[in-house]
């Protein structure tokens, strides 16, 4: 296909699964919220680090209030990263290869829009009570997801639809990993205590895993939770299995074989998924959470760039065949 | 009827009506329909009207009134009462637009060879020179198949006897088909009994005519052509029609920069490198088509597209250059070329009109003007317009010193009461002008879409239908017998 047409399916995905990752965090910290009364906006600030906005945010809301986070998240056109510019993004990526996709897909997206570009016109309603609103998010990415898997044909575009979604869900879980350890947990002192255990579970309600995690494991244990976040074989969103599902993608597209590879995307993902695949979460522990998720990151990024280089830009192809 | 949306009170004027031939009296095609609106329960017609809009709307069907994220979006106006064109007189429509592509065809062949019909003295040689849509670069070329525009939208109006004539010829890229087949969807949903007890002719064939014309045209007459479509952009105000036909035909919707002339062909880039297109079906206009060629400053083209082509390793449709039978002052000769060429009187004439370029009509223009429509002849879209009737002095003296200065560039025409339809407006039903494309495929051979684009002026009186200027449409109803 097209590489402009493939980049914003790409991205298309990518902010789509962006919103519903914000949508599903600010949901479940509303409801912690309800469940454990907070000092300070504590528990929010958090949110706003788990997307890297960090500075952004302290630069514009000084007073850092709850209702800051949730606008700065939500509706602030400013932030490039809040749910309604993703809608935007997302949109516009899908507006130009409306062609490509399934004209259900478009009219869902469309319209998923309208509704949160409506919405945040009245942002009062979506602060004082985000749970409509983010439930609202979470389905519409739901049914995007389900008009991909049922209608859309296998094809290069539905890889690169499945490739953006997968990354940028490993992205968010990873920081959302790091985020509980290191601003949810100011003392090791909590570990243990009651609010830890509320605090892990919301963390698996967050990413949709709370019952899975249940099934598999039990109790909830802190370094369980990691490993079931991380390195869990069955959950559609640990890391783990994001990154083997979009090493598939990546492979039906070129064609070459799992274990082998033919361009830089194909490197850096085969180098990302073995680190990962023959990791004990003790070896992950060992080298500090903290630092794991940091070289994750910073991997992935790396393997943004490869993938752009590998099959969006449109330069190169010409290039190098002009040089010979 | 009772209380909501009826005929009661219509007020046909001194117009040809689209619907009644005398106030409440349907017209022979109209019948049917009008008694299937009559049976809807009250104010079904408007909660159809509000769900065939919703339906617009959430499909993107929408135009940004200020700029493009942050103002509101509108659809382009539509209105769900059909208008229907009996099938007698759609065969006669048919017949003469089949006669005027063939003819324009020719034309366009002969202007880009021998001249004969300059030579000939036919057609003033100074009118094909001067015209803005010449171009020179394109002597020579021998498009596959000897057709050189192969998609065309010809705008027909009705005049107060209820005859049509052709208002002008668009060879260029003609807008507007995705409108007529998305039109015919939302109605389909909107108006099913209806629609399905009238025995409307199918418009929805459209895209399989114009894949199989792309495929005709392709160099070396492949099975598989691959075929792209050439758009300026998600910015361009056609886009929707763009992606919407890229959509229903499996065609490639690409821009200037997808496109690289490599090796002696054009190629696409994608994900697995450069792929060879055969056939482009361009919606950009051929001054952008090649920097190299035609305007050096344009970024939407593709450098060295042109010598590909002349080279015949990749078709264009329409072919460079068309654009020299759609000036309005070529218009003027039309029914000579089609006696010239074809030895056949038009089966659907023209509106008379004056050529300022000859000094006596001039005179005779701008004694008028307060009474005639006057167009620039190489502007569309409705820009460059005055009519007469409507006009003010001060707008009738700039047009005078406009003519004056370059009459080439004018031609004037009797203001022509164009028939109306009744849309709906607020609460009832008013009469408003319309106006006809229909749309013609010509490859192997050629094709007419049953129906074409009622566009629809809104504003009360007006006889301006450009979408660009706020007008609207209609679903176009030809009917099977």
């Amino acid at each position: 296909m097209l590489s402009r047409d493939a980049d914003a399916i790409y991205w298309m995905s990518r902010y789509l699964e962006r919103t519903s990752n914000i949508a599903r965090f600010l949901d479940v910290n509303w409801h912690l919220t309800l469940d454990v009364p907070e000092e300070n906006g504590e528990q929010w600030r958090p949110l706003v680090v788990t997307t890297g906005d960090h500075e952004d945010f302290q630069a514009r809301y000084p007073e850092q209030r709850p209702e800051d986070v949730l606008f700065f998240l939500i509706a602030d056109s400013r932030n490039p990263n809040s749910i309604l510019s993703g809608l935007q993004s997302a949109r516009q990526n899908a507006f130009s290869v409306r062609n490509s996709i399934p004209t259900e897909m478009w009219e869902a997206v469309n319209v998923f829009y309208h509704y949160v570009k409506d919405t945040c016109a009245r942002p009062e309603t979506i602060i004082r009570e985000p749970e409509r609103f983010c439930a609202e998010v979470k389905w519409r990415n739901l049914m995007i997801g389900g008009i991909a898997s049922d209608i859309m044909a296998n094809d290069e575009a539905w890889r690169f639809f499945n490739l953006g979604r997968l990354l940028e869900r490993a992205d968010k879980t990873s920081r959302i990993v790091d985020v509980k350890y290191f601003l949810l947990l100011p003392s090791l002192d909590h570990v243990g205590m009651a609010l830890d255990h509320v605090q892990w579970a919301a963390l698996l309600k967050a990413v949709g895993g709370f019952q899975a995690y249940r099934h598999t494991f039990g109790r909830i244990n802190p370094s369980k939770v990691v490993q079931f976040l991380i390195l869990d074989h069955d959950f559609p969103r640990s890391i783990l299995y994001c990154l083997t599902e979009a090493q598939q993608c990546l492979h039906d597209i070129t064609g070459t074989r799992i274990g082998y590879f033919s361009n830089p995307a194909e490197l850096q993902m085969g180098q990302i998924c073995s680190g990962l695949s023959y990791h004990t979460i003790e070896e992950i522990f060992e080298q500090g959470l903290h630092e794991f998720t940091d070289d994750l990151q910073m991997r992935l990024n790396v393997l943004d760039r490869a993938i752009y280089e590998t099959f969006f830009s449109r330069f190169p192809a010409i290039d190098q065949s002009q040089q010979q | 009827m009772q209380a909501g949306l009826n005929f009661d009170g219509y007020e046909m004027g001194t117009f040809y009506d689209e619907m009644f031939e005398a106030p409440g009296v349907p017209r022979p095609g109209t019948k049917l329909l009008l008694d299937k609106l009559r049976s809807l329960p009250p104010n079904e017609l408007l909660t159809r009207q509000a769900a065939a809009e919703k339906v617009f709307f959430d499909l993107g069907i929408t135009f940004s009134v200020y700029g493009h994220e942050q103002g509101t979006e509108k659809i382009f106006p539509f209105d769900i009462v059909p208008r229907v064109i009996e099938a007698r007189e759609w065969n006669i429509l048919e017949q003469g637009l089949k006669q005027r592509i063939q003819a324009l065809n020719l034309f366009l062949d002969d202007i880009y060879h021998d001249q004969k019909i300059l030579q000939d003295k036919v057609v003033p040689r100074d009118i094909i020179e001067t015209s803005a849509g010449y171009f020179p670069a394109c002597q020579g070329l021998n498009p596959p198949l000897g057709v050189w525009c192969h998609i065309t939208g010809t705008d027909l109006i009705r005049d107060e006897n209820g005859e049509f004539h052709v208002l002008e010829d668009n060879l260029r890229s003609p807008s507007g088909v995705s409108y007529v087949l998305a039109n015919r969807q939302v109605l389909k949903r909107t108006l099913p009994q209806v629609f399905s007890a009238s025995n409307v002719r199918s418009v929805d064939t459209y895209p399989s005519q114009l894949l199989e014309m792309l495929h005709s045209i392709a160099p070396l007459r492949q099975n598989q052509p691959s075929v792209a479509l050439l758009t300026p952009g998600v910015y361009n105000s056609a886009y929707f029609e763009h992606s919407f036909l890229s959509q229903q035909t499996g065609i490639e919707l690409v821009e200037g920069a997808d496109l690289v002339v490599h090796d002696g062909y054009v190629h696409m880039r994608t994900t697995k490198g450069l792929i060879k297109v055969d056939v482009i079906y361009r919606r950009i206009g051929e001054d952008f088509l090649d920097p190299q060629v035609f305007r050096p400053d344009s970024l939407l083209g593709v450098p060295g597209i042109m010598e590909v082509y002349r080279q015949g390793r990749v078709a264009l449709a329409n072919a460079p250059g068309t654009g020299v039978a759609d000036d309005k002052a070529v218009y003027a000769y039309v029914p000579a070329i089609i006696k010239y060429y074809l030895d056949e009187d038009p089966i659907i004439p023209n509106v008379p009109t004056y050529i300022c370029r000859d000094p006596k009509q001039m005179e005779h223009v701008l004694a008028n003007l307060d009474s005639l429509v006057v167009k620039a002849a190489n502007e569309s879209g409705g820009y460059g317009m005055l009519i007469g009737p409507a006009s003010t002095k001060a707008e009738q003296e700039d047009f005078a010193a406009k003519i004056r200065h370059d009459p080439r560039n004018y031609i004037a025409q009797p203001t022509i009461s164009l028939s109306r339809c009744p849309v709906i407006v607020g609460d009832h039903f008013e009469g408003r002008h319309v106006d006809l494309r229909p749309y013609v495929l010509y490859g192997n051979d050629i094709q007419v879409i049953p129906g074409g684009l009622t566009r629809v002026a809104l504003t009360k009186g007006s006889l301006v239908v450009n979408s660009s200027q706020g007008g609207g449409s209609k679903d176009t109803w030809v009917l099977g017998r």
